[in-house]
């Protein structure tokens, strides 16, 4: 299991927090909280180790859209990076419904 | 097929099956009434796996929520099979008898409280080893505390099944229900295979697996209440029924007398048909044996 810490710019509050998949063989668990200050924090914890680079990658591309002040922790069973993305894009979702 | 050029049975429903245990355990509360207790954010997780290089979840794998059920109160815990196959731990294991000791004291105060248990798990999680073991037993004893107030119903869904030491606490519900996706049994085909052979038990024959551990048979044999349909809403309306319905007159486990001699006359020297074994197991009984 590796550790995985990314901290990104914020510019807006989130008021609502989001819980969004499940610690399955090729999913994800996240967990989306609103944060204080203006900065977005994301801890990962992977049962695959050694995939840095594409975590960076994948998140990085994320909050090239996403501006919200939050706390992200992500429990990782294997995930690809699209399915990554899309939890990540469904947590938003369920923030803001 | 209908006129429609597909069948509605199929498509028409709503799954019950291909949602999560958070949205299995909601689907069977009063609508609006249902608050879960010790969720992912209170993070409490198994202090065991990360230790061992396992990705722990938020809940670990164990959903509880309270709320109404045909109008009473209710406790719902769900295991969630995608995690480490719905495997009972010290934390979830924890959760679950906590769940079921609160209700039990509910009813002493006079608040009539069901439990219904959503069992998608092949047992004791074998990282926890130990821990895992003691936990179930606590399980069984809350149930044997609880069922004595108020129905505990313990619902397989599928597709994971309920295996191992959680078996055995479905044994000793009020009642048990199943769809014929879900399997029941205290060993799995594999663990059987691995240890007497694939003479004894072909774990890949998977039409023989569901004939012997299947809902359908399981129902067939009278070790399941009831038998339901891969539909939400019909799932939810049995819970409901059985809820309303209260406590059995005698709850299975206590028919010592009458499993005891439904074995001893079966005749173990020939392979029995799954299906004969139905009509056979059920007219062995002596009129004295239906205590």
């Amino acid at each position: 299991m590796e550790q995985i810490e990314l901290t990104y710019p914020a510019s807006r509050n989130v008021n609502k927090k989001a819980h969004v998949g499940v610690v399955g063989s090729g999913d994800l668990e996240v967990l989306l909280e609103p944060a204080e200050g203006e900065v977005a924090r994301v801890f990962i914890r992977t049962s695959v180790d050694g995939f840095r680079d594409t975590w960076k990658a994948v998140l990085d591309r994320f909050f090239a859209k996403y501006d919200g002040a939050v706390r992200i922790e992500i429990n990782d069973a294997g995930a690809t990076p699209g399915v990554v993305h899309l939890r990540l894009e469904q947590a938003v979702e369920v923030s803001e419904r | 097929m209908s006129s429609k050029g597909y069948s509605p049975d199929f498509f028409d429903r709503q799954s019950f099956i291909e949602l999560d245990a958070r949205e299995r355990a909601k689907a069977l509360f009063d609508e609006g009434t249902s608050r879960e207790l010790v969720g992912p954010f209170d993070r409490v997780e198994s202090p065991w796996l990360p230790m061992q290089g396992v990705t722990p979840q938020e809940d670990d794998g164990c959903v509880v929520m309270k709320g109404k059920i045909a109008g009473q109160a209710a406790v719902v815990v769900a295991l969630e099979g995608a995690f480490q196959g719905g495997s009972v731990g010290e934390v979830s294991g924890a959760k679950m008898t906590a769940a079921l000791d609160l209700a039990c004291a509910d009813n002493e105060k006079g608040i009539r409280t069901s439990a219904v248990i959503l069992l998608e798990t092949g047992g004791v999680r074998l990282q926890e080893a130990n821990l895992g073991l003691a936990v179930i037993a606590e399980i069984m004893a809350s149930i044997l505390a609880l069922r004595k107030y108020a129905p505990v119903i313990c619902l397989t869904a599928g597709t994971v099944g309920c295996f191992g030491g959680m078996s055995l606490a479905a044994g000793l519900a009020s009642y048990v229900v199943m769809t014929r996706e879900a399997r029941l049994g205290m060993n799995g085909p594999e663990v059987i295979e691995q240890e007497n052979g694939s003479e004894e038990f072909d774990s890949s024959d998977r039409a023989l697996i569901w004939a012997i551990h299947g809902g359908e048979q399981r129902y067939a044999t009278g070790l399941a209440d009831a038998l339901v349909g891969d539909d939400t809403p019909q799932v939810a309306n049995a819970i409901r029924l059985l809820v309303s319905k209260g406590i059995p007159p005698v709850h299975r486990s206590s028919q010592v007398a009458l499993y005891r001699n439904r074995i001893a006359k079966l005749d173990t020297s020939q392979q029995w048909d799954p299906k004969e074994f139905r009509t056979l197991w059920i007219t062995n009984d002596s009129n004295e044996d239906k205590r």
